[in-house]
């Protein structure tokens, strides 16, 4: 069996496989965050709720309708974005002229409701969800067994991320978002319905944490507290990459999921906080963040 | 002690005793004035009298605001800025308001078509050739004289008639000020009906056919470009 | 600009050395006093571990209000020195076999450094990016418990000895121990209204209100906010340090971001910004915990509800500090 420093190769590919699927989800998570950040100034605590509420969503589509896999991918994101919507368009909309502490103690409080309720229905196991059929078994890569579902996973998962990146880079509707963000009361004076942007803005980030979490539910179980560490997590990410950019987002997602998967191959006991860690040294040399711009 | 307003019956915008707020301090304190259909007025005054506010009152992004905007017969007062543009008010902001982050095309197609007569991005080009040559570099890498330039042009595809034009001339070269007069010129020539907030009063006289003078948010006076002797009142009021 | 308008949201209890009257010091030390006569007597009303757990949760409540109310700093991972400092009395007690008091200093001391470290690193940002780094710099702590080898993982350090304060007073008697929580938590009640009254509380004040101003005036703002920083998390570590003792326990609960999470509960529901509100909210959050210890995760959504709540309909309850810093 060959090795890399010391370490079975099969073993540190498969591991580098966990770190860039949990990349795969950080850059989800910290891409819609970024984004909500930027036009609402809000940081949506209640994020790993939605990413935690969307894989919740795909379980009872199976379980009570028999609505399988596919159809989730779509459905639990709409209905986590539709959520969203109606949150922000009630509660978190009236926050936006006092200080945006409060609507972080909001959403912090909505995760607490979202997380509360499902565990009060579900339990707190986790929950078993089938990988698909078409994406189950592998294949046998020289250096490593690769599963098809993780390979579809990191694709989908960079897919979604480039599309978005797209979408507010190359298109009217991301010239809104991103004129708004920088001027919202300008961009209301051309004629624009920035309250209206808010809420889709707010429903689209929210979206792509439930799809984020649909795409989670075959590889973790479905869980009440799935996402109440992984937003955390998330943050750091966020401090660490800064907000100022979306491809910066994408990029420290994976990028930080590789680096906690290489933690754990050389130093275990340090994966768990290596993001932390390496969040405090960002600070201590460059405070704005990797690709943010100081305020 | 006002010279005769506006000959129109029905102003195309009419501000009457509008009050406004910046945050806490109240910085108009019952504004009237009115503004005819293809006309220039040129807000006047010290800085801090209130013309910028006076704008910012006008098309509704100002936080308060009191008393009474009609804007074509429509009462603007509760409305939200994005109602108020869409009867045809085009805001060219002061510092420009250009999109750090949008390229100068896209800056410049910003701003959503509301009526119908607004001008194409051909003959926007041909009037401002130099933002073709660098409709993809970001906005804010232009000069400034070709900022004020973008930011006076995109609100010309909207198809809106009246433009509230905050401070075009500040920090630019004498030059580019020059070719600014041009633009306007050709405006109002086309019937565009235009709000001017000056600190510059030459440029403000090459252009407005009627000055009114703002302290300490009121109208205290409103002076035509024709009245000869009256024109220097205008230097005792701006203390120059 | 800021010091002729005075913000109608502004707590009438925020303390405001020009505007006080005699009546007002009355009024004050009326307050003081009835706490001391409630500390006294609450003891033949409520069950007494129950109150020195409210006496414990309010100390970490008012020590995480002096951060957020005079330092205008909403922290999100303030279970790191609650619960840091437990697992450092608990490990002294137990280990090393200190008395109580000891135990309970080596566990502020050890929250102290924590501040230091936490606060060096978190005053480099502000307002929101603040509490995302407080809260993602707990978890470290958090993780840091769970697997060091002192603090017993899931388990926890139990079984930790209550011993004899200064050798003397058997704290295995309720009284006694309620005692020693009720003279701490006095304690630093009254250090907390002692600083605030300080030249350096009236800094602290000049900065909440108008940093760029502070600044210019020549105070190095960031001095004071690391200061306030570390106070606030010595505290933090006194209360939690007392909880371990108290209890017999420190576990992961108490290092969890749900405790930070609490902790800010309380001072919502007391009022942000006020002097007292603290306590009162320490009282209904941790009375609500028992009460609804029994209906499992109701608790987690009441909570959740109750934030909303707050958040949406009484934001003028604990505006104060927080407002005056946006208001420009």
């Amino acid at each position: 069996m060959s090795t890399i420093f010391g370490i079975p190769s099969n073993a540190l590919f498969s591991q580098l496989l966990v770190g860039l699927i949990n990349g795969s989800f950080y850059a989800m998570l910290s891409l819609g965050l970024s984004i909500i950040f930027g036009l609402l100034n809000v940081i949506n605590f209640a994020h790993g709720a939605m990413y935690m509420a969307g894989a919740f969503v795909a379980w009872i589509l199976l379980n009570e309708a028999g609505i399988g896999y596919w159809w989730s991918l779509l459905l639990a994101p709409l209905v986590v974005g539709l959520f969203g919507a109606a949150f922000e368009r009630l509660l978190l909309a009236r926050l936006y002229k006092i200080d945006h502490l409060y609507s972080l103690l909001l959403t912090f409080g909505l995760a607490l409701i979202i997380q509360g309720s499902f565990r009060q229905v579900y339990g707190s196991s986790g929950l078993p969800y089938a990988i698909p059929a078409a994406l189950s078994g592998g294949q046998k890569l020289p250096f490593m067994f690769l599963p098809n579902y993780r390979a579809w996973v990191v694709v989908a998962s960079l897919s979604v991320c480039v599309a978005t990146w797209l979408l507010i880079e190359k298109t009217k509707l991301g010239a809104y978002l991103r004129a708004a963000t920088e001027n919202p009361a300008l961009v209301e004076a051309f004629g624009v319905n920035v309250s209206l942007l808010r809420t889709m803005t707010y429903a689209f980030g929210v979206g792509l944490a439930g799809l984020a979490g649909v795409l989670a539910a075959p590889i973790y179980s479905v869980s009440p507290s799935m996402g109440a560490d992984t937003v955390i997590v998330v943050f750091a990410i966020v401090v660490i990459g800064g907000m100022g950019s979306i491809l910066g987002s994408i990029v420290t997602g994976f990028g930080l999921g590789l680096i906690e998967g290489m933690t754990k191959v050389f130093y275990p006991q340090a994966a768990s906080t290596a993001v932390f860690v390496i969040m405090a040294l960002v600070l201590i040399m460059k405070p704005a963040g990797l690709f943010g711009r100081a305020s | 002690m006002t010279d005769a307003p506006a000959a129109s019956p029905q102003p195309l915008l009419s501000v009457q005793a509008l009050e406004g707020w910046y945050g806490e301090s109240h910085v108009l304190h019952g504004m009237t004035f009115d503004v005819a259909s293809g006309e220039v007025v040129s807000l006047l005054g010290r800085n801090g009298a209130g013309k910028t506010t006076t704008l910012r009152a006008i098309i509704g992004v100002l936080g308060k605001r009191r008393g009474s905007v009609t804007c074509a017969g429509v009462e603007t007062i509760g409305m939200p800025a994005r109602s108020i543009a869409r009867l045809g008010v085009g805001y060219v902001p002061e510092e420009r308001g250009i999109f750090a982050g949008l390229s100068v095309q896209e800056n410049l197609t910003l701003p959503p078509k509301l009526r119908p007569g607004g001008m194409d991005l051909e003959q926007i080009y041909r009037l401002f050739p130099n933002l073709k040559e660098r409709a993809r570099s970001p906005g804010t890498k232009l000069s400034g004289g070709e900022q004020q330039m973008l930011a006076i042009a995109r609100i010309l595809r909207t198809g809106s008639k009246l433009i509230l034009l905050d401070e075009p001339t500040e920090g630019l070269a004498p030059v580019i000020v020059e070719r600014i007069a041009e633009v306007i010129q050709r405006l109002k020539a086309d019937g565009y009906t235009i709000i001017l907030v000056e600190q510059n009063l030459r440029f403000a006289q090459s252009i407005a056919g009627r000055f009114v003078v703002v302290e300490q948010g009121r109208v205290v006076d409103a002076i035509s470009n024709e009245s000869g002797c009256r024109l220097h009142q205008l230097h005792a009021y701006l203390g120059v | 600009m800021s010091d002729v308008v005075q913000s109608p949201a502004s707590p009438s209890s925020l303390p405001d050395s020009r505007a006080k009257t005699p009546k007002a010091i009355r009024l004050y030390l009326g307050v003081l006093l009835g706490i001391a006569a409630a500390l006294v007597a609450l003891p033949f009303a409520v069950y007494p571990i129950f109150l020195m757990k409210v006496l414990c949760f309010a100390l970490f409540a008012l020590a995480f209000n002096l951060l957020l109310g005079f330092g205008g700093l909403l922290s999100f991972g303030h279970a790191a020195f609650f619960g840091g400092a437990a697992y450092v009395s608990a490990h002294a007690a137990k280990v090393w076999g200190l008395n109580p008091e000891a135990a309970i200093a080596c566990g502020a001391l050890a929250s102290m450094g924590l501040g230091v470290i936490i606060g060096w690193l978190a005053i480099r940002r502000q307002g929101i990016y603040f509490a995302m780094i407080t809260l993602a710099l707990a978890q470290l702590v958090y993780f840091a418990c769970l697997q060091a080898k002192f603090t017993g993982g899931e388990d926890g350090v139990q079984g930790v000895p209550r011993g004899h304060l200064f050798g003397l007073f058997n704290l295995a008697d309720d009284r006694v121990l309620y005692a020693m929580v009720a003279a701490i938590f006095m304690a630093g009640l009254l250090a907390i209204l002692r600083v605030i009254h300080s030249p350096f509380g009236q800094a602290l004040k000049a900065i909440r209100e108008n940093e760029a101003r502070a600044t210019s005036l020549g105070f190095r703002v960031e001095r004071y906010k690391l200061a306030v920083f570390i106070l606030s998390a010595t505290l933090a570590g006194t209360a939690g340090a007392t909880k371990a003792v108290v209890f017999q326990l420190a576990s992961l609960t108490d290092v969890h971001w749900a405790t930070s999470g609490a902790v800010i509960l309380m001072t919502l529901v007391g009022g942000m910004g006020t002097l007292f509100g603290p306590i009162v909210g320490a009282f209904v959050v941790v009375g609500m915990e028992s009460y609804l210890a029994p209906f499992g995760a109701w608790l987690t959504i009441v909570e959740g509800l109750i934030f909303v709540t707050c958040v949406i309909l009484f934001p003028n309850g604990f505006v104060g500090a927080l407002a005056k810093k946006t208001a420009r």
